[in-house]
C-alpha cells in the first residue's frame, strides 16, 4: 500500500516537472528571440534557438536602454507605483479607522461607495476621468498618485474596515482616557496592529498599479512620459516595421524585476492574494 | 471617544475623501449624465435623450462583443477553474517539491496584461505558421481560443492558491473518518471534499467571471479586436468607440456603452454578495 502511493507520488512529481516546463516556456521563448539578431526574428522561427550567426547577444539590451528609453520608463514606473502604495496605505487606513469607529449616516454611505467603487469597470469613467485629471493638472507621473488613490482607495479601504471590525476597541479606549488625542491613538496603537493588512494591500495594490495600462496612457502624455505597459504598447503602436529585438528586450527587462520581487517575497504575496480573496 | 475623534474628521477623511471625488464620485456621475449627452470634450455636452442608448444596442459590433465576451466567460471560467483546482488537489498531496510547482504556477499572474497579450500573440502565431493556419489577426476563433489559453496561464496559479487554501481547511479528521468507512479516493473527494470547499468554488467563480467580464489589457494586445472587430470584448468595443471612431456622435454612444457595461458588471456582483451571504448563514 505505501509502496504504491510512494510510486504514485513519484509518478506526479514528474508529470508535474514537466507541466512546470511547458509553463514556464513563453518566458525562456522572449528570453531567447531577445538574444538574436532583428533579421533572425519573424512569426515562424519564434521557436528556433540562437545559433551562431543568429546570436545576437546583448545588443537588443543595449539598444532597448540606449535608444528606446527603458531606464525612463522604468523610473516613472517605479515613482508612481512607490508613491501611490504610500498614498493609499496611509490614508486609506486613517479613513477606514474613522469610517468603522465613527457610526454615522455619513460614514455608512462612504463605507457603500468604496465597496461600489471596487466593482465599476474603469471604462465607465475613463474619459471623465481624464478630462478631470487634465483640468486639475494632475497629468503628471509627480501627482498622479492622486487619481490612483481615488480610484484606488475602494479596494483598501474595505479591506482596512474588515480586519479593523475585528479590532476590540478597548485599547484605544484606553489610550484615549490615558490622554492621548485620536491622531497619537491611531499612529502608537492602531498603526502598529495593522501592518499584516497593509503588506497585503500594499502587495495588491502595487500589483496592479504597477502593471496597469490604459490609466496612465489616457492621462500622461505619451511623448513626454512613458510606464513600462505604455512602452511596450507605443513600440507595436507605433507606424511601420516594428523592431522586434529591442521589443523582446523589453518585455524581458519588465519581466525580470517582478519575477525578482516575488522570489524574494513569495511568502507575503501569496498570504496577500489568499486575503484579499477572502475579503474581496 | 466616537466625539473626541469626530472633532479629527479634517485630517482623517478629508485627504482620502477630496481624492476620492477626484479620481472617482465626480466622473461617475459626469459619466452617467454624459451618456445622455452628444459631446467631444465635458465642456461641450448638449442633452439628447435615450437616443445614445438606442444606438449603443443597436450597434451590431456591441452585441456582437457581448455574446462573444459571453462565451468566452464561460469557457475561461470552467478552464481556469478545473484547472485550479487540478493542481490544487495534487498539490496538497505529499509530492516532492510542492513549493517549486507552487511558485511556477503562480508567477504569470504578476506579468501585466499588455506584455502577456504579446508573449502569448507571439508564440501562438509561430504555432500557427508552422501548422500552416491564418494568424490570430485573421482568424477571430483562433484569437477566442488563444485568449482562453492566455487566461488560464495566467489566472490558474492565481485560483490554485485559493483552493489550496481552501483544501489545507478542511480537518483531516473528516478524510480519515471517510477512509475508515471504506470509501473510494473518488467518493472521498466528491462526498467529502467538494462540499467543504464550496466557499472557496465560490469566491473562485466570481473571481474569474468578473475578471472576464472586465477584460482589456489582454483582449487588446493579443488581437486588438481584429478581424473586423469579430475579437472584441465589451471592454475593447467601448474603448474602442472612445478613441478609435470619428464623428461627434460616438462618445456619446461610447458612454452610454459604459453605463450598460457598468450595469451588468454591478447585477454579476451583487448575485455574488447574495450567494456568499447565504452560504455564511449555513455554516
Amino acid at each position: 500500500m505505501r509502496k504504491q502511493a510512494r510510486r504514485q507520488g513519484r509518478l506526479w512529481s514528474i508529470v508535474m516537472t514537466i507541466i512546470s516546463v511547458i509553463y514556464m516556456y513563453p518566458i525562456f521563448m522572449v528570453l531567447m528571440n531577445s538574444l538574436k539578431v532583428e533579421s533572425a526574428i519573424s512569426t515562424g522561427t519564434a521557436f528556433d534557438l540562437p545559433t551562431e550567426e543568429t546570436f545576437a547577444g546583448l545588443a537588443n539590451y543595449e539598444n532597448a536602454i540606449g535608444t528606446q528609453g527603458f531606464l525612463a520608463s522604468l523610473f516613472y514606473t517605479v515613482f508612481i507605483t512607490v508613491t501611490s502604495v504610500c498614498a493609499i496605505l496611509i490614508f486609506c487606513s486613517m479613513f477606514a479607522w474613522y469610517i468603522t469607529r465613527v457610526h454615522t449616516k455619513v460614514t455608512k454611505a462612504l463605507y457603500l461607495l468604496c465597496a461600489f467603487s471596487m466593482v465599476v469597470p474603469f471604462q465607465m469613467v475613463m474619459f471623465t476621468l481624464s478630462s478631470m485629471a487634465d483640468t486639475l493638472k494632475l497629468n503628471t507621473p509627480w501627482v498622479l498618485w492622486v487619481i490612483y488613490l481615488g480610484f484606488g482607495a475602494g479596494l483598501a479601504v474595505f479591506m482596512f474596515c474588515g480586519f479593523m471590525k475585528s479590532v476590540p476597541v478597548d485599547i484605544e479606549e484606553a489610550s484615549m482616557i490615558d490622554g492621548c488625542n485620536p491622531l497619537q491613538t491611531y499612529f502608537h496603537i492602531v498603526l502598529p496592529l495593522l501592518r499584516p493588512t497593509m503588506i497585503s494591500v500594499a502587495i495588491l495594490e502595487a500589483m496592479w498599479i504597477w502593471n496597469d495600462y490604459l490609466l496612465p496612457t489616457l492621462i500622461l502624455d505619451i511623448n513626454k512620459y512613458r510606464t513600462i505597459s505604455m512602452l511596450i504598447q507605443f513600440f507595436r503602436g507605433s507606424y511601420g516595421r516594428v523592431e522586434m529585438g529591442p521589443m523582446m528586450a523589453c518585455i524581458m527587462l519588465a519581466i525580470l524585476p517582478i519575477i525578482i520581487i516575488y522570489l524574494i517575497g513569495q511568502k507575503y504575496i501569496i498570504k496577500g492574494v489568499v486575503a484579499g480573496a477572502v475579503k474581496g | 471617544m466616537e466625539k473626541a475623534i469626530k472633532k479629527y474628521w479634517p485630517i482623517f477623511l478629508l485627504p482620502t475623501l477630496l481624492a476620492f471625488l477626484i479620481g472617482f464620485i465626480i466622473p461617475f456621475i459626469q459619466g452617467v449624465y454624459l451618456s445622455f449627452c452628444r459631446f467631444t470634450t465635458v465642456r461641450d455636452a448638449t442633452f439628447i435623450g435615450i437616443s445614445n442608448y438606442a444606438t449603443a444596442i443597436g450597434d451590431a459590433t456591441f452585441s456582437h462583443a457581448f455574446w462573444y465576451n459571453c462565451a468566452f466567460v464561460v469557457v475561461s471560467t470552467i478552464a481556469i477553474n478545473l484547472g485550479g483546482l487540478a493542481v490544487a488537489l495534487v498539490l496538497t498531496s505529499a509530492i516532492k517539491g510542492r513549493n517549486a510547482f507552487r511558485t511556477v504556477f503562480f508567477m504569470p499572474n504578476l506579468i501585466g496584461g499588455i506584455v502577456l497579450g504579446y508573449i502569448w500573440q507571439i508564440l501562438l502565431n509561430c504555432v500557427l505558421t508552422i501548422l500552416e493556419r491564418p494568424l490570430l489577426a485573421l482568424d477571430a476563433t483562433a484569437g477566442f481560443w488563444g485568449l482562453v489559453i492566455l487566461m488560464c496561464w495566467q489566472q490558474i496559479g492565481y485560483m490554485m492558491i485559493i483552493y489550496i487554501a481552501g483544501l489545507q481547511s478542511i480537518p483531516d479528521s473528516l478524510i480519515e473518518a471517510a477512509e475508515i468507512d471504506g470509501a473510494t479516493k473518488w467518493q472521498t473527494f466528491f462526498k467529502v471534499k467538494l462540499p467543504m470547499l464550496m466557499p472557496s468554488i465560490t469566491i473562485c467563480l466570481f473571481l474569474t467571471i468578473t475578471n472576464s467580464f472586465k477584460l482589456f489589457d489582454q483582449n487588446m494586445a493579443l488581437t486588438g479586436g481584429q478581424p473586423a472587430h469579430q475579437s472584441e470584448l465589451l471592454a475593447y468595443n467601448i474603448y474602442y468607440t472612445f478613441y478609435g471612431r470619428s464623428g461627434p456622435q460616438w462618445r456619446g454612444i461610447g458612454q452610454a456603452k459604459a453605463v450598460i457595461f457598468c450595469l451588468i458588471v454591478v447585477v454579476i456582483s451583487l448575485i455574488q454578495l447574495k450567494m456568499t451571504k447565504e452560504k455564511e448563514v449555513q455554516q
